[in-house]
């Protein structure tokens, strides 16, 4: 059955793609310009001439640096997470006993922890641990936090293969570890992949744990290099503009290549 | 929140327990024991549940941030309650919560429907509109702080829009540009949500409304809608549980002010344990958000029978 075009859904349609847009065009052509052009041609004006000054500058202040950080933030959060996650998401499936059943209690109580919530005790424990200032600091709690919701996701894949499959394993004499290896990693690479970009996303966009946790510039994670370049020069919209693409151009990349792992990693946000 | 279930037990008890994940020898499926989730648990519970216990043992102590917390009673608990900006910061929470609700549910609805469709140009629009989410709290707040601003953003430009151009400087353009942030960014998801859901809806129900004679916008009240309430009701729980405790755009964009007017309680909590030292009344003001925004998801759960109805609900 056809039916008739809804001229009003595709007018409200194109209302919210220029709502989106304004900024994201405002910011790509402020980055472009020098302070004085973007100054004279106000931030809905087209620019005269192009520049990269404001992207070398930003790289060349800091921001080089807090990329690499970010970078081993990220990468050790995945890897903690992948190191931990696809044992207990097997074992919540798989398992018989008790206990772990109640591990899978706890993880889902952490679903509905938010992370500003505990903020102060973790400050004192990393203070204690003799981590403050230090990335490792940031990377332990990140990792904990991206959890719960990666072992939500990954238990669900691990959940559809069928019991036939594990028997069937088994007659061939495999062990838990054997089976682990042959049977589930193989099956549940679509989870796997959503856990990595679920929890390279928590990883790349966190703030408060920085914020908190981490203190001299040398230990400044991207998200942090922004805030410290608004709160300190402000005014050079240009500069400050071209930091904010410099902070998304990781996952804007991910997203042209791999957008159906990364919307798969956002709804396991929604998760949360 | 796709399988919030008990583990799955399978009927069949196997008659040996691999106790380690080496051994199971003979004819009983090999089971994996606890030995597998041993090292998620231990590391879990040391950087989320020891947290969250110490934070309620905190809340009875007095600590500056230098030497050990000393135990202080109800102290801190007496002292919220006669601090009229912490009245004043929960109030205003559950102001952000309700206004963030109310602006983006109908959007996100909208969007989501529509986005459901079959339209020319969906898909690449939708690409578009998905953009806001992937990017950080920080770069959002920072880069609306920018296009925002009196002197060097879009109202300086556009005065006949904006007036004297100022949103941060009186209490309601404050709040206005905290609920309209969280709304760019935050609306793909629950569009997401939306649109996951209205795709499946069996769409006979539209065919015998379209026989019956019903109108578009019948068909959106009396089939789409009623349709929709499981989702409704996901994304309600968690704009509510990410309005209560909404920080990160604060601190870049009002930094609570003018004066306390956008001081929240997550932003209040901060400042009373970074700024002015007082961690056991941040951890206090931490655990009372903690129960609040339990407690309004519980009641939202409750009083809409979600949770009688987790089997009807489409992979979220």
């Amino acid at each position: 059955m056809r039916r008739r075009p809804n001229h009003l859904a595709g007018f409200g349609s194109l209302i919210w793609l220029f709502v989106v847009g304004l900024p994201l065009y405002v910011m790509l052509v402020a980055t472009f310009q020098s302070r004085a052009d973007y100054a004279a041609n106000g931030p809905l004006g087209l620019p005269e001439r192009f520049t990269l000054d404001n992207y070398v500058n930003d790289l060349s202040d800091g921001f080089a640096q807090y990329f690499l950080n970010t970078v081993i933030v990220t990468v050790c959060v995945v890897g903690i997470v992948l190191l931990l996650v696809p044992p207990l998401a097997y074992a919540i499936v798989r398992s018989d006993g008790k206990a772990t059943g109640r591990v899978f209690r706890l993880f889902l109580l952490g679903l509905a922890i938010p992370s500003q919530a505990v903020i102060v005790p973790m400050f004192y424990l990393i203070n204690e641990a003799g981590l403050y200032d230090n990335l490792i600091g940031v990377i332990l709690p990140t990792a904990a936090f991206a959890m719960p919701v990666c072992t939500l996701i990954l238990s669900g894949v691990m959940r559809d293969i069928t019991s036939e499959l594990y028997e069937a394993m088994t007659v061939d004499g495999a062990s838990s570890w054997r089976i682990f290896r042959q049977l589930v990693m193989p099956l549940s690479k679509s989870g796997l992949s959503t856990v990595i970009v679920f929890s390279a996303l928590q990883a790349w966009n966190g703030f408060l744990f920085p914020l908190v946790l981490t203190q001299s510039s040398e230990n400044k994670v991207i998200t942090m290099g922004l805030y410290d370049f608004q709160t300190e020069h402000g005014v050079d919209m240009p500069g400050l503009l071209a930091a904010v693409v410099l902070s998304m151009l990781p996952i804007l990349l991910v997203y042209l290549f791999a957008r159906r792992a990364l919307v798969q990693g956002l709804m396991g946000v929604g998760g949360k | 929140m796709t399988t919030a279930t008990a583990p799955a037990v399978d009927s069949e008890k196997t008659r040996r327990r691999a106790t380690r994940p080496g051994r199971a020898a003979g004819t009983g499926v090999s089971r994996p024991g606890f030995v597998w989730a041993a090292p998620a648990a231990v590391f879990f519970g040391l950087f989320a549940i020891v947290p969250l216990l110490l934070v309620v043992v905190l809340s009875f102590t007095s600590w500056n941030g230098l030497g050990s917390p000393e135990f202080a009673g109800l102290d801190n608990w007496s002292k919220l309650l006669d601090d009229p900006v912490m009245l004043k910061s929960l109030w205003l929470s559950l102001l952000l919560t309700v206004l963030g609700v109310v602006v983006q549910t109908p959007i996100s609805i909208l969007l989501g429907v529509w986005a459901a469709g079959h339209q020319r140009n969906r898909a690449v629009l939708s690409a578009i509109y998905f953009v806001p989410l992937l990017l950080s709290i920080t770069a959002v707040s920072v880069l609306w702080r920018a296009v925002l601003d009196p002197n060097f953003g879009v109202p300086s430009q556009a005065r006949w829009l904006f007036g004297d151009g100022n949103l941060f400087g009186v209490q309601a353009g404050a709040i206005g540009v905290l609920v309209f942030v969280s709304t760019w960014q935050f609306t793909p998801l629950h569009t997401l949500i939306y649109q996951g859901a209205a795709r499946a809806i069996p769409q006979v129900l539209y065919q015998a409304a379209q026989i019956d004679g019903a109108g578009r916008f019948r068909q959106f009240f009396h089939i789409t809608l009623p349709q929709l309430r499981n989702s409704i009701v996901t994304s309600m729980v968690l704009m509510v549980v990410g309005g209560l405790t909404t920080f990160d755009t604060v601190l870049i964009l009002t930094q609570g002010g003018p004066g306390t007017d956008t001081t929240n309680s997550a932003y209040y909590m901060y400042q009373k344990a970074f700024k002015s030292f007082e961690f056991g009344t941040a951890s206090a003001i931490a655990l009372l958000l903690v129960l609040v925004a339990s407690f309004v998801s519980l009641v939202m759960v409750r009083l809409t029978g979600y949770d009688k109805m987790r089997s009807t609900m489409e992979g979220v």
